[in-house]
């Protein structure tokens, strides 16, 4: 604004200076609150970076020392001091392979039952009851692993498995209860809420013109679910096997207590192994040398490296579908 | 009679005879308006690159009622909510141009300062989550005004001022939220009141609620008229006759018209408040 | 068989294939409450809560000192994420612009996926290592840890249900950004927030990979922050391995009470926030 010198106002037609952007925030207190609040809330992007330098400092000796070759070596051998990070990345992969083969379908399917075909009350209360086992605590999980599902397996799931699919190698040898299976059948149970809690959301968020477009086709209630609701529901349900793998591929005490604690690389399913996570929870404690210790870090930090991946592509996948959702509604 | 005049005369019918008479009655040349107590001289408001008002002139008389009328979306909240800067709140909204609350420009005013000077009123009735006693308190315990027995009876006043207090004497330190929404409004009123404002905004107050509420807030507003100055922004065209001394008509963010509200409800200058009024569209 | 006969027999065995996938879901959860209610019932005397733990070979004693251990982390754990947390979600959602709470709401989503065995060797590389030895101190650091990102993620998520009209109330009275937060904004959301802040501390509380290489374990009642100290996870985890039967006797009852504390904890912070979500649909 600007004053001419007869006194008139003459009004300029340019971008007007700014009298916005400037919120409750000029007096003092507000400034401190803010400053102590950012404060706090930068502290969590502090410890996450934090985090890192740690795991990459505190495994220094171990990276030095084998470089590459760790991720690649089969040998774990604290007594000469020598480390390789392959049978646990092996143990990890296989046990959540075998988890992902179970809960997924499993999961899925009674996503689908959930949000789409089961009546509000009874969905509600069913996804109530599924969420709640999330909420179990992984080592009451694993408890209940060493003294039912260790015996089951070895009795008779086990045994069956054999006798009907005895031919391929991965149903051979002694069956000793603990093992890949077992451990990828608790950690089955552990990642089947994620997948199902995430996936329900995910189905719920598909806008009803696109179910209602299909039923006035003349599909059945099946063919609009599983032709038109769950493919655009696709990209979120991926996204929400992503989450539960992150998940599974961490996971610690349950599977150290039922996957029989031996590192090594064994084509059968029965035979013990070992997890990234588990040897970590077995060994750390009582690690001597710094060398040993320092190898049980880097495997932390490969376990962190694979999470925050798999997470990254989780959230993208989940983030995609929310938006198209809300763009189709 | 044509349908337009039966339309004009519906309206007219609200208005009201003691406001009208206080108006009109003077003669047009010696009439002795009141003093100007915000004077808005070319004001001009932008959400980013987009400008929603445009050029707004007025003067807003001291304790008179103006009403803010247009259709929806033609910048009269805006402008209302120019008035104590709360547009602020909003991330790249800018205004410009002169506005002077008496000779001092509210853009110089210290936030709390103008805040407490001119309160306001929203659309929706917002209590806060404490109890009806601490809503009215809340002013003046953020202003520093009075505590003890001193704030108590400002309370006590307040209420009174918003007709509140026979029906929530007894029941001051229940939740506000226990209150139905005319009396909700009321409260928001008196704790406005509660600071002791110079001027008060009303956003389309009545807005949410029932016609007898409605008419227990028009009430109040006659009431409250002789202690502060009032600016209502209102769609109800009723309304705007019932209360106000002054109205202004809003188009796409222009300010279209600004007069007594006698002249215009029955003799608008301008042919796009005729229509308006008429409701030929809006 | 017709086609339309066969698409409907589809419908029909689809939606009974995927009904028995939730019933079977729901399994495990009743499974292993019941499992645990027969196993852990019984082991569930005075002494248990008690007493402390006996050695190997004699019968009897208690996991007092898991209990009590267990409390005490949770309160270090706690002292470290809440203030902190809850401040960091005020900044999130009340004061930050576009560019800082990007990155903080990423890296929280970030940290509360990092299992949490890695957690636990950040916190022995930053508290055991440099003292020398476990700590209550460093599990307590481990889990609070844990708690900060969902206590921050919980805190924003609520303030921002908090309507607008609610702020512009208080600010068109003429408080202050600060005022208007603390005595309007943040009791509006209080009691989400602190049911979340349970949920999170829930959570933390069954956590026990962050805890064998910081906190430990401590047969005997802990002596001070700065020592090593047992908890409820841990004494599972330890009993539940051994080769007693006395100590698988009682890392059931254990197993029971943890599991029994978790799901309360979580079964009524849910309902409140259902009734909470309820009450606002209808205002």
């Amino acid at each position: 604004m600007a004053t001419s010198n007869t006194g008139v106002e003459v009004r300029l037609p340019s971008a007007p200076r700014g009298r916005g952007l400037r919120l409750g925030g000029t007096r003092g207190v507000d400034l401190i609150a803010k400053m102590l609040t950012l404060v706090a809330a930068v502290s969590v992007l502090l410890v996450t970076v934090w985090l890192v330098i740690e795991l990459w400092e505190q495994s220094e000796l171990s990276r030095h020392a084998f470089g590459f070759r760790f991720l690649l070596d089969r040998a774990w051998d604290p007594v000469f001091g020598h480390f390789g990070a392959m049978p646990f990345v092996y143990g990890t992969l296989v046990t959540s392979a075998v988890a992902m083969l179970i809960a997924i379908p499993l999961g899925v399917g009674a996503a689908i039952f959930l949000a789409e075909l089961a009546p509000r009350g009874l969905s509600d209360t069913l996804t109530f009851l599924i969420e709640l086992l999330a909420a179990v605590p992984s080592v009451v999980l694993g408890l209940v692993g060493i003294f039912v599902v260790v015996p089951w397996v070895r009795t008779s799931f086990g045994p069956f498995l054999k006798d009907i699919f005895g031919f391929l190698p991965l149903f051979q040898g002694p069956i000793y209860g603990v093992g890949f299976l077992t451990a990828g059948l608790v950690l089955a149970i552990m990642v089947l809420p994620f997948i199902v809690s995430i996936s329900r959301e995910v189905l719920l968020s598909v806008p009803n013109d696109l179910r209602e477009g299909a039923l006035a086709l003349g599909s059945t209630h099946w063919e609009s679910t599983w032709k038109v609701v769950v493919p655009t529901a696709g990209t979120g349900i991926l996204g929400s096997i992503f989450l539960g793998l992150a998940r599974a591929l961490g996971e610690t005490m349950a599977v150290s207590m039922v996957i029989g604690g031996t590192p090594q690389i064994a084509a059968s399913l029965f035979a013990p192994g070992y997890s990234i996570a588990s040897v970590i929870a077995d060994q750390f404690a009582e690690a001597t040398g710094d060398l040993f210790r320092q190898s049980l870090v880097e495997l932390g930090l490969v376990l962190f490296g694979i999470t925050v991946l798999l997470h990254a592509v989780a959230r993208l996948l989940v983030n995609t579908t929310a938006r198209k959702a809300k763009g189709a509604a | 009679m044509s349908a337009t005049d039966a339309a004009r005369l519906d309206v007219t019918q609200n208005l009201n005879p003691e406001k009208a008479q206080e108006t009109a009655a003077v003669p047009e040349a010696g009439r002795n308006q009141p003093a100007v107590k915000i004077k808005a001289r070319n004001v001009d408001f932008f959400y980013g690159p987009k400008q929603v008002l445009q050029g707004i002139s007025a003067d807003i008389r001291e304790r008179r009622i103006t009403a803010l009328i247009g259709p929806s979306g033609c910048g009269k909240t805006t402008f209302l909510r120019t008035i104590n800067r709360m547009y602020e709140t909003v991330k790249n909204a800018r205004a410009d141009g002169e506005l002077l609350l008496d000779s001092e420009s509210i853009f110089d005013l210290a936030l709390p300062h103008l805040r407490r000077r001119v309160g306001m009123v929203f659309q929706k009735p917002n209590p806060f989550p404490k109890s009806i006693f601490d809503n009215v308190a809340y002013g003046p315990r953020v202003h520093g005004l009075a505590n003890g027995a001193r704030l108590a009876e400002l309370v006590e006043q307040s209420l009174r001022g918003a007709a509140l207090w026979e029906e929530v004497k007894d029941s001051l330190h229940k939740s506000a939220f226990s209150l139905s929404g005319g009396q909700q409004q009321r409260l928001s009123i008196a704790r406005a009141l509660a600071i002791d404002p110079e001027v008060l905004l009303l956003d389309e107050p009545c807005s949410a609620l029932d016609p007898i509420s409605t008419a227990k807030i028009e009430e109040l507003l006659f009431a409250i008229e002789n202690r502060c100055t009032l600016v209502i922004v209102t769609h109800n065209m009723a309304q705007a006759a019932r209360v106000a001394d002054y109205t202004g008509f809003f188009l796409t963010g222009k300010l279209v018209e600004f007069n007594d509200t006698k002249t215009i409800f029955t003799n608008p200058s301008r042919k796009e408040t005729e229509d308006y009024i008429t409701g030929r569209f809006g | 068989m017709n086609r339309l006969t066969w698409r409907k027999m589809v419908n029909a065995v689809m939606s009974s294939v995927t009904a028995l996938c939730a019933l079977i879901a729901v399994v495990p959860l009743l499974f292993v409450l019941g499992l645990l209610v027969v196993k852990g019932t019984s082991s569930l005397n005075w002494a248990f809560f008690t007493k402390l733990p006996v050695p190997v070979g004699e019968t009897g004693g208690g996991i007092a000192n898991a209990i009590v251990g267990s409390a005490e982390l949770l309160l270090l754990a706690a002292l470290f994420g809440v203030p902190l947390g809850v401040a960091g979600g005020i900044y999130l959602s009340e004061f930050g612009g576009w560019g800082v709470p990007f990155v903080v709401r990423y890296a929280a989503d970030l940290l509360v996926t990092v299992p949490s065995i890695v957690i636990g060797i950040f916190a022995y590389a930053v508290v055991v290592l440099p003292v020398g030895h476990f700590s209550a101190l460093a599990g307590g650091f481990a889990l609070g840890v844990m708690l900060l990102p969902i206590v921050v993620t919980n805190t924003e998520q609520f303030l921002r249900t908090v309507p607008v009209w609610l702020r512009e109330g208080s600010l068109a009275l003429g408080a202050g950004h600060w005022k208007t937060t603390m005595s309007v904004v943040v009791p509006a959301a209080m009691q989400g927030i602190l049911t979340g802040i349970l949920l999170a501390l829930a959570r933390v509380a069954g956590e026990t990979a962050p805890l064998i290489f910081t906190a430990f374990n401590n047969a005997y009642w802990n002596r001070g922050l700065n020592q090593p100290v047992s908890s409820l996870p841990y004494m599972i985890w330890i009993y539940g391995i051994s080769a007693y039967d006395d100590w698988h006797r009682q890392a059931w009852a254990a197993a029971l009470l943890l599991l029994g504390l978790v799901l309360v904890v979580n079964v009524l912070s849910r309902l409140v926030l259902a009734r909470r979500m309820a009450s606002r649909r209808i205002a």
